[in-house]
């Protein structure tokens, strides 16, 4: 029996355990149970043996065997290209879409995950061949922290201020504060929006946090997660009822409007704030400034494009 | 063949400032017109805009 065989087996069970505590299924329902689960389970059995292997393979002066992990890399580039076909395909189903950056997201998402789990199996591999099994774990557990960090991104609460303003009309426009949504033509379906209709403002915190919620990917996601969330009061055939996020061109402030089933503002609140800043959205115009105008601390706090209460 | 980003319809209750180049539908009163645009907004996957006091469009977007 092969030496390295107790390091490798330690390597791949690491690998899968980190695959499996990254493998959440939260109210967005993905991966759904049961298949999607043993795709994403499989296919991080497969990163995790490869990363162990390619220890002992490297110990052993096998250099060539290495490519194998630019086999992985093209693999795990196809897990992006599945995934991201499979939410394309199934967004033209949902009654509020994700949209396409919050899909690109999310397959970015499960492409990167398959990297953490090489990179746990291969540092647990090292560590139990050069130390002990408890040096080991504590590797395992480091790396495990590394990868919850890696993949938890930024909330929307963290660049926005959230407020709930009710919505309103003016003749037949729709309006959130002063923010114009949309024209609704109907009497009824104006009535409806009243009973049924929520209104939110974002007021970004600095002029970054404006860029990035200007963005329309960003918007839709935070419609989706907020009509997955709490329910929609919709169906096909009534698009008047589609929920919608517009900005104020004077101040980059967001109106969202919704109808949800279960009208609860502190839940909505609390689900818009937790709604994940996408990678593909976050814009740093202030870092140009920085680098045009040498170091400096502010992060666009003091921006003079950014909203101000009238008050102060 | 899904038609996208179009006016669908108009309805009316002024025959002389009906648009040409699309189904009108020319109604008696705001009522008439009201109801006529809850079934046309269901039936084309519209949403009905206001745009005057005598005209409505349906608007696919």
């Amino acid at each position: 029996m092969s030496i390295y065989i107790y390091p490798v087996l330690f390597g791949i069970t690491c690998g899968l355990i980190a695959r499996l505590i990254m493998l959440r299924t939260d109210y967005r329902q993905y991966p759904t149970y049961l298949h999607g689960k043993i795709i994403h389970i499989s296919l991080g059995f497969i990163a995790a043996v490869l990363g162990a292997v390619s220890v002992p393979a490297l110990i052993e002066e096998n250099i060539t065997a290495v490519t194998f992990l630019t086999v992985a890399a093209s693999q795990f580039r196809e897990v992006r290209n599945m995934e991201r076909n499979t939410l394309k395909q199934m967004d033209g189903f949902e009654l509020v879409s994700r949209g396409d950056t919050y899909i690109e997201g999310i397959a970015l998402a499960f492409e990167s995950r398959n990297y953490l789990v090489i990179f746990t199996s291969i540092v647990t591999t090292i560590a139990f061949i050069f130390t002990n099994l408890y040096i080991s774990l504590g590797a395992m557990v480091l790396c495990i922290v590394i990868a919850r960090v890696l993949m938890d991104g930024g909330k929307i609460k963290d660049i926005c201020e959230i407020e709930y303003v009710k919505p309103h009309f003016e003749g037949s426009g729709l309006y959130i504060d002063n923010i114009y949504i949309m024209n609704i033509g109907l009497a009824k379906r104006r009535e409806d929006i009243l009973r049924y209709g929520m209104g939110f403002i974002l007021k970004p915190k600095n002029f970054n946090a404006m860029t990035t919620i200007a963005n329309l990917g960003q918007r839709q996601a935070i419609l989706y997660d907020i009509s997955t969330s709490l329910g929609i009061f919709r169906d096909s055939g009534t698009p008047a009822l589609t929920p919608l996020a517009k900005r104020d061109l004077k101040d980059g402030r967001v109106a969202i409007f919704v109808l949800p089933q279960h009208r609860d503002i502190k839940r909505a609140i609390e689900i818009i704030g937790n709604t994940p800043t996408l990678e593909n959205a976050i814009r740093l115009p202030s870092e140009r400034k920085k680098h045009e105008e040498g170091d400096s601390d502010d992060n666009g706090e003091n921006d003079p494009r950014l909203p101000h209460d009238e008050s102060s | 063949m899904t038609m996208e980003k179009m006016i669908l319809a108009c309805l009316t209750t002024n025959p002389r400032k009906a648009p040409a180049g699309l189904a009108v539908f020319y109604c008696d009163s705001k009522e008439e017109m009201e109801q006529m645009g809850a079934v046309l907004e269901a039936v084309l996957d519209g949403i009905a805009h206001a745009i005057h006091e005598e005209i409505t469009i349906i608007v696919r977007h």
